[in-house]
């Protein structure tokens, strides 16, 4: 089941095609990411979901149900552009988002005060935002984002600005909040991250979809039948001859098999070398290489 | 709903409790007070010393009956020595100067130069004052030396009064004073509207302009629709302006009474006491009259009626301020010229306005009266005057009409602009923002 889904989306301004036909879904209870370059459409992608700007055509449905002004309180955003009122105090700053939210005082206090004490700063409350350094202030940010339990959390560069430690903090708050069922889209251009929270992602480039699917299976299919031979022993001269080998270093040696050539023969030639073999790894291409390969092509 | 109200209660909360504003609620009367006190200093200054002028009357003006009359810290005395020992005196100190008044050449001469001697400049005001002193002196010796009945001649100077009456015998009365207390009060009226619409206006493009560069706005719109926020800001701002006003207009007149009776200031002029031309009586009757002119006056009209412009005109020019404050960039300086075109109305109406209390049925007046842009601050003005019933009715309806109009399209503005970070924009970019759509 799907929590958000989007059918051929178009958003124009002026004559900038900002969203050209973006379709993909998100489903429930995943981590989902929202990947592309600078000025690709994520941000005016997320603006559609979260209603701040309606798509020219095409249709967006929240657990099913075309997208209306009910499903702004089921979401929680955080922009990449974000901040807070800078002379406000914590505790009312958040008491206030939470309102606006559609809890209640007493409702919006329990949920500040267990996240607040989670995160240790519950003697932040009474202190004014522009008091606080930029790392706590984006801890207050993330508090305001999913203070109303949202089923579906948008995080834009969550962890831009953030020191390593918080970095860490928030990755793992969000695998909590994933386990407990909420579904999470993560915007970001930075692959690394992706790799190591996302299951499924999608990639948009000038406004367009140019790759959808789970992680693991756009790896598989960007694959090059590259294998990493770890080795403890001399190479022998003249293995260029017998295997398609791409690389050779001094203890490793990199093959490229073609598309129906097993890897399993490709072990069996190495068993009956007078070598001792250390490792056996297929070379996934990284996100980040998939990205590059897709926008520049 | 509730969005609004929470919105609206946290814009004028954390700006009522802000120190700032505590501290400028409560200076203003006590800085308008320093400033009577400071104003009242002024003018009840004059010389410390009292000045005694020696007279020589050479002419025989002077007599038993005919005397210059002293006043207040100036002192005449008449001496009968010559110039040259009389210039010694003042020179030791006992006068501030001789003042030597020619004989008459001829009673029809309507011109006449007395000397003053003194080493001191004369202040202007004495020198018009011993001027006018000397010319009543003249006036009264001309009376008794042509042996002219003075009673006569006093009735050939008529003062006269303009009463205006009402055509029709059940019309309105007026008296003289209509007018004068008419343009008193369009006038306050008319000024209190301009300052609103530039203090708080301002205040709206500016917190609107905070939001856009402090990025909680994007947070805020995820969560309420853009209208909301800006129609929260501005009718919070607006009760801040509200509270701030009445507090005002409850202390400054307080204060400034007190200041009144602690320091005792003379509110009257001293020139006023110096001609002392005005009757007592008649004083008394003018003011009065006035008392009796403002009672009379149409306030069950007035009033809401104020109160509606009041409302319209805020709420017409403050959401052009928020959409404004919506296309401006982080910097100040460089967005400055996109408030022109708002700031050039306002002031030009109020220019129109001090025309229209002179000229309250000029077809300008009536003009700006139905224009959108100058009507809530042009219209209070006239309204004292007693326009015709037509005029209001469609003034107030394209007020109504103008300021619903007018919140919507900044609104379609500000939803766009609150968006745009870091360009400059062009006036042509904010006119197609009205039709972008979604």
């Amino acid at each position: 089941m799907a929590i958000l889904k989007l059918e051929e989306v178009v958003k124009q301004y002026n004559k900038h095609l900002a969203v050209d036909k973006v379709s993909f879904q998100v489903p429930e209870g995943s981590i989902f990411g929202l990947l592309g370059p600078n000025g690709a459409g994520k941000t005016s992608i997320i603006r559609i979901i979260t209603t701040i700007i309606r798509a020219d055509t095409g249709k967006v449905f929240f657990n099913g149900e075309l997208l209306n002004n009910n499903h702004p309180s089921k979401i929680g955003y955080m922009p990449e552009e974000r901040g807070l009122y800078k002379k406000m105090k914590v505790g009312d700053h958040l008491i206030y988002l939470a309102r606006l939210k559609g809890l209640n005082k007493s409702d919006a206090k329990e949920s500040i005060e267990h996240w607040m004490e989670k995160f240790e700063i519950m003697d932040w409350w009474s202190k004014k935002v522009n008091e606080l350094s930029k790392g706590m202030q984006q801890k207050i940010q993330f508090i305001s984002t999913v203070i109303h339990k949202p089923p579906l959390l948008i995080l834009d560069e969550p962890f831009s600005g953030l020191d390593p430690i918080n970095t860490n903090l928030i990755k793992s708050e969000i695998e909590n909040l994933r386990e407990s069922g909420t579904s999470i889209i993560f915007s970001t251009h930075r692959m690394e991250q992706v790799e190591e929270i996302c299951e499924h992602i999608v990639l948009i480039d000038k406004g367009q979809n140019v790759l959808e699917g789970k992680v693991k299976d756009i790896k598989n299919t960007y694959k090059k039948n590259l294998f990493k031979i770890g080795v403890d022993g001399e190479l022998p001269a003249n293995l260029e001859s017998q295997l398609p080998v791409v690389q050779k270093e001094s203890n490793a040696i990199i093959v490229k098999l073609k598309e129906s050539e097993d890897s399993n023969a490709l072990l069996n030639t190495f068993l009956k070398l007078p070598l001792k073999i250390t490792s056996f790894n297929e070379i996934l291409p990284s996100l980040n290489e998939i990205f590059i390969q897709q926008v520049e092509s | 709903m509730d969005k609004l109200i929470l919105i609206i209660k946290r814009e004028y909360l954390t700006r009522v409790k802000r120190r700032s504003f505590i501290l400028v609620t409560l200076l203003t009367p006590l800085a308008f007070a320093v400033f009577f006190i400071v104003v009242g200093f002024i003018f009840s200054y004059e010389s410390d010393d009292e000045m005694v002028v020696a007279v020589i009357d050479e002419g025989g003006l002077l007599a038993e009956k005919r005397q210059i009359r002293d006043e207040r810290r100036l002192f005449f005395k008449e001496v009968h020595y010559s110039l040259d020992s009389a210039r010694k005196v003042v020179e030791n100190g006992e006068f501030v100067g001789v003042l030597q008044i020619p004989p008459l050449q001829n009673l029809m001469d309507r011109s006449q130069t007395v000397y003053y001697y003194s080493d001191n400049q004369l202040p202007l005001d004495i020198q018009f004052r011993i001027q006018d002193k000397i010319s009543r002196l003249i006036r009264e010796y001309k009376i008794d030396s042509l042996d002219i009945e003075k009673a006569q001649l006093e009735a050939l100077e008529t003062k006269v009064l303009l009463e205006p009456e009402p055509l029709r015998e059940d019309g309105e009365d007026a008296s003289r004073l209509t007018g004068a207390i008419s343009a008193g009060i369009g006038a306050v009226m008319g000024f209190v509207m301009y300052l609103t619409i530039f203090i708080y206006g301002m205040m709206i493009m500016r917190s609107v302009m905070e939001e856009k560069t402090n990025r909680i706005v994007e947070v805020m719109i995820s969560s309420v629709k853009p209208f909301q926020l800006m129609l929260g800001k501005i009718i919070g701002v607006g009760g801040v302006g509200l509270t701030q006003v009445c507090i005002w207009a409850i202390f400054i007149p307080l204060i400034s009474l007190l200041v009144n009776l602690l320091f005792g200031f003379n509110s009257t002029m001293p020139e006023l006491d110096a001609g002392a031309e005005i009757d007592p009586e008649d004083a008394e009757a003018l003011i009065a009259l006035a008392y009796k002119e403002i009672s009379n006056l149409n306030w069950w009209m007035i009033l809401p009626l104020f109160i509606f412009y009041f409302l319209g005109g805020y709420f017409l020019y403050s959401s052009l301020f928020a959409a404004v404050g919506s296309a401006m960039g982080d910097d100040l300086g460089e967005g400055q010229s996109l408030t022109i075109p708002i700031t050039i109305p306002v002031i030009l109406a109020i220019y129109i306005a001090m025309k229209a209390i002179q000229a309250p049925n000029s077809s300008l007046a009536v003009f700006s009266s139905i224009f959108p842009l100058f009507a809530p601050i042009v219209m209070p003005t006239r309204l004292a005057f007693n326009p015709p019933v037509w005029e209001i009715v469609a003034s107030v309806i394209v007020v109504a009409l103008s300021s619903v109009f007018f919140v919507w399209l900044s609104g379609r503005i500000y939803r766009v602009g609150i968006l745009m970070y870091g360009k400059k924009v062009s006036f042509r970019e904010i006119f197609r923002w009205m039709f972008y759509k979604g």
